[in-house]
């Protein structure tokens, strides 16, 4: 469906983030914490791509990247056409309105000493010559657009709710009619009753001004609603990419597999029936990931050639890309294609 | 459960206010329920709605001002904690309620180890000698699943990753095998498939120990898998109450109803979009003299105006028992 479609608005290359160790007296270069490693994948104009994943699986560390708001140690990100991680700082700071972010928590990303007007308001006196008047009236139509009262430009962030002050965050990206939106988390921190609130606006202002998006998340049931394609990420690295539908009908991934079936579904009786896959342990250290497959430590389905070789995130079936050695020809030959019920079930007998 | 049993926890019309320099804030108003003997209570709200200040009231764990329990009567077995010296509340804690909090790294003192946290109720509570208190820590260890237990109950909190340090948050809760545990949403800050770890064992435990549990979050899917019954707050009253089925399949509340309409499917049908409650929750000011959630109430009219909603059972069982509501209105009618 998509694939055909002419040149992607962001194409990411093989992206990583080390941070470097130092240790010792002499604060030796001793390691890296590899906390994005090698990360491939495209976002089509207009699209919205869900990146999921536990705390410390580097989802948001990809979205910083991806801004250059952290120096990628290798890779190509380019956006709309330019390579971000190449471009000088001039350069990058002219490209810096095509390319916003609105993060996890409205509070901290708020300066508690800018009225709203001049939060809303800096980007613009930053990135372009208008003038006051000018500036006060493109200020009060982002607060209409996110649904802000215009009575409240002079107000401080902290006389806001939660939900408020995400939207004045939206309102601030919104700034400069920017292509591509980084969401990091944007409703991790709200309320039930005030998620579908913001959730609602952000999918309405991608309507009105044909956005792309990259909503990272820990909640899957949200990512299945405002998703088009969905990359599951496991310790710095993609373990599976697929549309939305494919991927929620049936994860590929024993990763994806387990992460899917660990919601908890608002329903008493699907409860009691369902089957969970519990896995095992915790996640492995970043600076001291698995030789082989980084998920090897954790996966009930692994076998001997996962704990040697990392698989690579290739096409297994239209649209549709894993990182599994279970979905390489070469094995598919005896028996293990995984995903079929049969599988579920053996698996279940493993894991509990 | 039978339903003749004496509940071992029964609450009476608690209120708690706070006093602030703004005037008082009523965060908890008038609110009752029982608890019987290995049953799993769970209590939904957001933040605000006076969940977490309710159970607090209760064993008297809010600092005196700016908090001040205005009435009520909490029983536990025949003895009411609100009447209770501090002495005598100090010994029902611990012992006889266990509580584990949200954000395990903040409530485990990171300056002694597992194994000293886990004694110390053993010893106060129960009189232990130190030596029979670690041989009893380590089993509690290896109760919450804790791998290799003699080993780690060495460790210092920083030691262990954010699930297993909830699991010996756990373990210290139940170390006097009380009879309540209060788990303030336990989970909230845990990844998904370690959260999933956690509500698998505490299932296992309260089959294992036969313990009261209350279990406090606001995620509906938690609820939905744990809790027997359920008691939805809002504006620091209780709103709704009824058996697990009936507060997903027959919700009678305008919140409830609309709280479920919120959140999205991760199965079946997806939603176009998602619906609202429009608004924000209210900060109780005064105490409740009309509806709290009137603002934001699709259904209001007059009476929601003048009279704030008692609540009302639905079958024929007493309140607290069966399916009540605090609602004027009634979706019977409406619905059809």
């Amino acid at each position: 469906m998509r694939d055909t479609s002419p040149p992607a608005l962001v194409q990411v290359d093989g992206l990583k983030m080390y941070f470097p160790i130092h240790s010792g007296v002499l604060r030796r270069h001793t390691g890296d914490v590899k906390a994005v490693d090698d990360v491939s994948f495209s976002i089509n104009a207009g699209e919205t791509l869900g990146l999921v994943g536990e705390s410390g699986c580097g989802k948001s560390t990809v979205g910083r990247a991806l801004l250059r708001l952290y120096e990628p140690t290798a890779g190509r990100v380019i956006i709309d056409g330019e390579d971000i991680a190449q471009l000088s700082s001039e350069a990058l700071r002219k490209k810096r309105p095509t390319m916003q972010m609105v993060f996890q928590d409205p509070q901290a990303s708020l300066n508690p000493r800018m009225s709203l007007s001049s939060i809303i308001g800096e980007p613009l006196v930053e990135h372009t010559p208008m003038t006051a008047a000018e500036r006060q009236g493109r200020i009060y139509e982002l607060m209409d657009q996110v649904g802000l009262n215009r009575r409240f430009a002079n107000r401080f962030p902290h006389e806001f709710s939660g939900g408020q002050r995400q939207r004045i965050g939206i309102a601030r990206a919104l700034a400069l009619n920017p292509k591509f939106i980084v969401c990091d988390e944007p409703i991790a921190a709200l309320d039930v009753s005030i998620q579908a609130q913001v959730v609602n606006l952000l999918e309405d202002l991608q309507e009105k001004f044909g956005l792309t998006y990259l909503f990272i998340s820990h909640d899957l049931s949200m990512v299945r609603h405002i998703a088009d394609r969905v990359a599951v990420m496991y310790l710095g690295r993609i373990v599976e990419l697929s549309p939305r539908d494919d991927l929620y009908a049936r994860p590929l991934h024993p990763y994806a597999e387990a992460l899917l079936s660990a919601v908890n579904e608002p329903d008493p009786d699907r409860a009691k029936t369902r089957k969970r896959i519990l896995l095992k342990g915790d996640l492995p250290s970043p600076a001291n990931p698995p030789k082989g497959c980084n998920f090897c430590t954790r996966c009930p389905k692994v076998f001997a050639r996962c704990l040697t070789e990392k698989p690579d995130l290739v096409h297994v079936e239209y649209g549709r890309q894993v990182a599994c050695h279970l979905f390489d020809p070469i094995n598919t030959a005896s028996g293990s294609t995984g995903g079929s019920e049969d599988q579920e079930h053996l698996q279940h007998g493993v894991t509990q | 459960m039978a339903d003749g049993a004496a509940p071992v926890l029964d609450v009476r019309g608690l209120t708690t206010v706070f006093h602030t320099r703004q005037g008082e804030i009523h965060a908890v108003n008038s609110v009752s329920f029982s608890l019987k003997r290995g049953e799993v209570l769970g209590v939904v709200g957001e933040s605000g709605s006076g969940k977490s200040v309710t159970m607090m009231s209760l064993v008297g764990l809010l600092p005196a001002p700016p908090a001040e329990v205005r009435a009520g009567e909490v029983l536990l077995g025949t003895s009411d904690l609100l009447k209770m010296n501090a002495q005598g509340l100090s010994d029902v804690r611990g012992a006889k309620v266990g509580f584990v909090f949200q954000d395990p790294m903040t409530s485990l003192n990171p300056v002694f180890t597992v194994e000293n946290q886990i004694c110390e109720p053993l010893i106060r509570h129960l009189g232990m000698t130190k030596q029979q208190a670690r041989a009893r820590a380590v089993e509690l260890l290896d109760l919450v699943g804790i791998p290799d237990a003699a080993k780690r109950v060495k460790s210092y909190p920083h030691q262990f990753s954010g699930g297993m340090r909830q699991r010996v948050m756990i373990a210290i809760a139940l170390a006097c095998e009380p009879d309540i545990l209060i788990a303030d949403e336990p989970t909230t800050a845990l990844d998904v498939t370690i959260q999933a770890q956690i509500l698998e064992l505490m299932k296992d435990l309260r089959q294992k120990l036969g313990m009261a549990i209350i279990w406090i979050t606001h995620d509906l899917g938690v609820i939905a898998g744990i809790a027997d019954r359920v008691m939805v707050m809002y504006g620091g009253q209780v709103v709704e109450h009824a058996p697990v089925g009936e507060i997903f399949h027959n919700p009678q509340h305008p919140y409830t109803r609309a709280l479920l309409r919120t959140i999205p499917k991760i199965t079946g049908q997806r939603e176009k979009r998602l619906s609202v409650i429009e608004g924000q929750p209210p900060i109780m000011t005064d105490a409740p003299r009309a509806c709290a959630f009137r603002a934001r109430c699709a259904h209001r009219f007059d009476r929601c105006e003048a009279e704030n909603p008692l609540r009302r059972t639905l079958d024929s069982l007493p309140l607290g028992i069966g399916h009540d509501v605090a609602c004027h209105w009634s979706p019977e009618g409406a619905d059809a």
